[in-house]
């Protein structure tokens, strides 16, 4: 029971980081219905910019977040300016090869001026521990639970408070119509980038701080399994982004933990699969019939 | 007899006249055994880009999973071959490799070839991810560490025989009926079902065929590079088959050839530059989606090229 309790443990604190990258994912999808495969690279820059600041800059935990969040908001948003909106009108899958043709440029430009190797990230935050009953819990798994919720609630903040976000849920659900009631439908796109991009850049700080090691193709597999944890939750859908991050890190570190860890992606993955299956639409995703 | 009209003979000579310059510039020593490689490789490249373009391009179904059926067919070959080290073992683990991918792919298809679009590319691309994960755990196919010491059967030979099978095969199919069906599913799939097409039969048809293919060339590839580990079937290697198709055109066989030629002449020079080349293989592949997303031969094939121009160049 108590190994239980830790392995929940672990996975909670490894499915807020795949929380706040299916966010991300499940915003644009919302908006632009693209799967942004570029979004996993956007969460490895963030990581290499937290790595710079804390590094070079001798910074800590929180000016480094920080300033990963903003610099990969602006990544964002050049990205979706650059690649994306010239292919709004064209197909589904133009637009989704643009997004993986992105996600390799910035891996491999990144490969290119920081090299293929691995980097070990500096110790920013205590190693301390603390105990409650049989539990361990540590000062990094706090802060990653904790930035986490901060930072979800000012997300549920802002799309639910402000009139931003009032103009995200209108373009989500209806482009032509929000155009036509005045909103400005690019930057309501530009800044539904930028806060995804900014999340996922946070969840960068946080994966080098947790695991202490970074390199150019990290965000390949987190990518793509914070987008299952996007799909279980329901895609479009930010709580369901929220419940699927954190069921994708606890069913992950269970896998680890009782079978083999060998199995962890392919189990991620099977389970995507029958979920697409069973509930495409997921937890909370609302259905959509097809018209003709 | 109808096999031996004008048009048939015609693509007949061209593809001796095709085998017979390669051949003569290679008996000549013009292009080195480093060249070989290439021409191995685009032989390979041809056959993943043709079957993922009758999936992708002419069927419609978005997959990103092409590299795990070539996987199949390349452990499967490379078992069966390093147990009957013979010419005949090999053909035998080639056709095993194919029949095994072509099941797979049924198996997978008839389940997640109800999802669209995107759904579907994400459900293959977790397909494929499954797959190298279960060949990286297996016994008998020794791991990350790989099968090492295939013995090499596939020559320039037998990689020009079943490249030239294989267009000709798909182009075949897809002027069939069920190739016209096919394409009807990709232009509406609604109006294909109502016009009486049994939607899910031709979609799964067209992935096993293409499955099947892929599996040949994977049977090729572990025969002729006689080393095979997981990790060069990942995501990365889906991901290069569809830019060939990408760039040559979703739904031309020809465009598929030209791309894979031209792409593995780029790669060749770039040799010496990996990280570049990657830069400019992405860098290429967003350009040519804001661009021309129709890639370089939209979905033209040679011969709608060739109507009123010379007939006498090569035909696939």
């Amino acid at each position: 029971m108590d190994q239980f309790l830790q392995q929940m443990v672990n996975g909670i604190s490894l499915g807020s980081i795949y929380a706040l990258i299916a966010l991300g994912y499940t915003m644009v999808y919302g908006i632009i219905k693209l799967i942004n495969f570029a979004h996993g690279d956007v969460y490895m820059v963030g990581a290499y910019v937290g790595f710079a600041v804390t590094t070079y800059a001798q910074m800590g935990f929180f000016p480094a977040l920080i300033i990963s969040i903003l610099s990969c908001a602006l990544l964002g948003v050049i990205i979706e300016r650059v690649a994306y909106k010239p292919l709004r009108a064209s197909t589904r899958i133009a637009v989704l090869i643009t997004a993986i043709g992105m996600s390799f440029l910035l891996e491999y430009v990144m490969m290119f001026f920081v090299g293929a190797e691995v980097r070990s990230y500096p110790k920013v935050l205590s190693d301390k521990s603390f105990r409650l009953g049989e539990i361990m819990l540590n000062m990094q798994q706090i802060y990653i639970i904790a930035t986490a919720i901060v930072l979800m609630v000012l997300l549920q903040f802002i799309v639910h408070k402000t009139k931003m976000g009032k103009a995200m849920r209108a373009v989500s659900i209806d482009q032509d119509a929000a155009q036509l009631m005045g909103i400005k439908v690019d930057r309501t796109i530009s800044f539904t980038f930028a806060l995804g991009s900014g999340l996922a850049g946070a969840a960068g700080v946080l994966v080098g701080i947790y695991y202490n090691s970074i390199d150019p193709l990290m965000g390949m597999m987190p990518g793509l399994k914070a987008f299952v944890a996007a799909v279980f939750g329901g895609i479009g859908s930010i709580p369901g982004a929220m419940i699927g991050g954190l069921g994708i890190g606890i069913m992950e570190t269970l896998v680890s933990g009782y079978g083999n860890s060998m199995y962890r992606d392919a189990a991620v993955f099977a389970f995507l699969i029958v979920i697409l299956i069973v509930k495409p639409t997921g937890i909370l995703g609302k259905n959509t019939k097809e018209k003709v | 007899m109808r096999a031996l009209t004008k048009k048939n003979f015609m693509i007949l000579g061209s593809i001796i006249l095709t085998f017979a310059i390669v051949q003569g510039l290679l008996a000549a020593g013009i292009l080195s055994k480093f060249y070989e490689i290439t021409l191995a490789t685009i032989c390979i490249n041809i056959i993943l880009a043709v079957s993922l373009n009758l999936v992708t391009g002419f069927t419609g179904q978005f997959s990103l999973g092409h590299a795990g059926f070539m996987s199949i067919g390349a452990y499967v070959c490379a078992i069966i071959n390093m147990n009957m080290k013979s010419t005949s073992g090999f053909l035998l683990g080639l056709f095993a490799g194919a029949i095994a991918a072509a099941f797979v792919g049924v198996l997978i298809g008839i389940p997640t070839l109800r999802l669209k679009g995107d759904y579907l590319a994400i459900a293959t691309l977790g397909m494929a991810e499954i797959i190298r994960v279960i060949f990286l755990n297996m016994e008998i196919t020794n791991g990350a560490a790989g099968l090492n010491g295939i013995p090499r059967f596939a020559n320039w030979l037998w990689l020009f025989f079943f490249t030239v099978i294989s267009v000709v095969f798909i182009n075949n199919f897809i002027k069939s009926s069920h190739g016209r069906a096919c394409i009807s599913i990709r232009e509406d799939e609604i109006a294909a079902e109502s016009m009486g097409i049994n939607t899910t039969k031709y979609k799964v048809m067209a992935f096993a065929i293409g499955a099947f293919f892929a599996g040949i060339a994977g049977a090729l590839y572990s025969s002729y590079f006689y080393f095979l580990k997981p990790d060069l079937f990942g995501f990365m290697k889906s991901v290069d088959i569809l830019v060939i198709v990408v760039l040559g055109g979703l739904g031309s066989l020809t465009g598929s050839v030209v791309a894979a030629v031209l792409l593995a002449v780029m790669t060749t020079f770039l040799q010496s530059f990996t990280a570049v080349r990657m830069i400019v293989y992405a860098a290429l592949l967003v350009l040519i989606m804001i661009f021309r997303p129709k890639g370089l031969m939209g979905d033209k094939e040679i011969n709608d090229l060739l109507k009123f121009g010379p007939k006498n160049e090569k035909i696939e």
